[in-house]
């Protein structure tokens, strides 16, 4: 396979793939475990035979919270919700819950997963998921 | 009961609170003299071999390399000095770590600490710090703060459990009256339970009273050998039990955030080598940093079954005078929360009421206490086990 070598299985490509509005994990193909993050090796049975798997951008909110005080560069977004998703593939992953008031969100409801692929001049040169109702 | 690991002798903590216009080391020199003043037999240049200090952020005070700077504001030069930094858990390993270093035989007499300065900056940047102690590429990129992190929690434990905003609430009312009795407090005032509740959300549904203080604070202790201990001391306090234990950084990736597994486990380890469960704990300190946090230790450390913490606030029973009186000192919520400082201070606060020193606050007759002391959201733990001398 020569995937591995074109995309490492790094935090940086994970989010490479972000800005693709793909969101992708490794996959151990020695005894399967789904890594997100993504990492060099399967911390179950200390493989290096991963592949990168397309994951489904659905799934449901495990819990959540809206921020009142954040940090700076988070300021002009106050309140916002953010929660822990658990995709319909396994791997959980938190990020900002969107396009919906915070009354309205609840613990099991379904969201989706969107993009916002501006990507900054600076490090980290990261772009976002982001979750919204489905 | 466990044999003892190694035996504190003294302890020292400066006032906790905006300690404005000192520097991180002035305050830790405050704890030290507290320590050698209570141990007048004690030569500390000559005497103490090794310094393990608790620190987390060089960005408060632009200042790196504390192992060796506290070291010489303490008057141990040339000691061997190592710095910690485990988030909020820092001095706690620096506990852990001087416990091994005097259980192996390494050294016989150690001091072990911790300092932070804080109430100099501004919120947001004491926001943006103490996020550093959580995964950056996707909780903080993502917007998540401390506070959020712990609120992810306290949702979820609402969600499962039942848990009710009113008995996170009443943690920070319990810890307010006990904080009122401690001199050294940084805020000591109790605190309503309606104020509590109405005061403003800061990540829903904590709120501002379910979070602990920014503080200025020190802490130390002085420990050796048992069988060294009566050269310097008539009440010793013996540590016979220690565990630590880690956990994945990110709060996402953990199996179940209705608990701490590391703090669990840090118990679990602590408990065996110390051969005590959880009911003849007669006193604890646990990490407060959210009331929801005060919530989860009492369900991980055994004091109840998951799910019950909230109840157990509520009857009571964490009270002094109650069935297992928590956080005496007041807390992280009350005390404050210098986070370098905290692991080893509340370990001061053992030693006082081990030692009968503990004034107003003194729970008659505890034989028996604990310290646990966690980093970040729970990817680290520490538990200490300590009896009277
Ligand atoms: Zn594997």
């Amino acid at each position: 396979m020569k995937m591995a070598e074109t995309f490492p299985f790094t935090i940086e490509q994970f989010y490479k793939f972000v800005s693709e509005r793909k969101l992708m994990a490794a996959k151990c193909k020695k005894c399967g475990t789904m890594l997100l993050p993504p990492r060099p090796m399967c911390t179950k049975c200390f493989s290096s035979d991963l592949e990168w798997v397309e994951l489904r951008n659905k799934g449901k909110l495990l819990t959540y919270t809206v921020i009142h005080v954040s940090s700076k560069q988070f300021e002009s977004l106050i309140p916002y919700a953010v929660g822990i998703v658990e995709l319909e593939d396994g791997p959980k992953l938190p990020g900002m819950i969107q396009d919906v008031e915070p009354e309205k969100i609840s613990v099991g409801m379904s969201l989706e997963v969107d993009f916002d692929t501006t990507i900054p001049s600076e490090w980290p040169t990261w772009p976002r998921y982001f979750f919204k109702p489905s | 009961m466990g044999k003892p690991l190694a035996t504190i002798v003294s302890a020292g903590l400066s006032k906790f609170g905006r300690r404005e216009g000192l520097y991180g080391r002035e305050l830790f020199a405050e704890a030290a003299k507290e320590a050698y003043d209570r141990c007048p037999n004690l030569i500390p240049k000559k005497d103490i071999k090794a310094l393990f200090v608790g620190h987390m952020g060089e960005s408060y005070e632009h200042q790196g390399h504390t192992g060796p700077t506290l070291a010489d504001w303490a008057g141990l030069l040339p000691v061997q000095a190592t710095r910690i930094e485990n988030a909020c858990a820092s001095s706690g390993v620096a506990l852990a770590l001087g416990v091994s270093a005097v259980f192996s035989g390494m050294y016989d007499i150690v001091m072990v600490g911790g300092v932070e300065k804080m109430t100099h900056r501004t919120t947001s940047d004491v926001t943006e710090f103490l996020a550093m102690a959580s995964d950056f590429p996707f909780e903080q990129w993502h917007g998540i703060t401390f506070p959020g992190l712990y609120a992810l929690m306290a949702t979820a434990h609402m969600h499962r459990y039942g848990t009710t905003e009113e008995q996170m609430a009443m943690v920070a009312v319990k810890n307010h009256h006990n904080g009122a009795l401690n001199p050294k407090a940084h805020m000591q005032k109790e605190v309503t339970l309606e104020k509590a509740m109405s005061s403003r959300v800061i990540a829903w549904p904590l709120k501002l009273y379910d979070c602990s203080l920014i503080t200025d604070g020190a802490s130390c202790l002085i420990l050796t050998k048992p069988e060294l201990a009566k050269k310097f001391t008539d009440t010793p306090v013996h540590i016979i039990g220690s565990g630590q234990a880690s956990d994945a950084i990110g709060l996402y990736e953990r199996e179940d955030i209705t608990t701490l597994k590391a703090g669990k486990l840090a118990g679990q380890e602590a408990y065996n080598k110390a051969k005590v469960k959880p009911q003849d704990v007669d006193i604890a300190e646990v990490h407060d940093c959210f009331t929801i946090a005060e919530i989860i230790a009492y369900e991980d450390l055994g004091f109840c079954k998951p799910g019950k913490g909230g109840s157990l606030v509520e009857e009571g029973a964490t009270e002094i005078g109650g069935k297992i009186p928590v956080n005496t000192s007041g807390g992280l919520k009350s005390k404050g929360h210098p986070v370098g400082a905290t692991g080893v201070g509340q370990a001061y606060e053992i030693y006082l009421q081990l030692t009968g020193q503990a004034e107003k606050r003194q729970v008659e007759g505890a034989e028996i206490g604990l310290s646990h002391n966690v980093g970040g959201s729970g990817a680290t733990a520490t538990l200490h086990i300590y009896r009277r001398g």
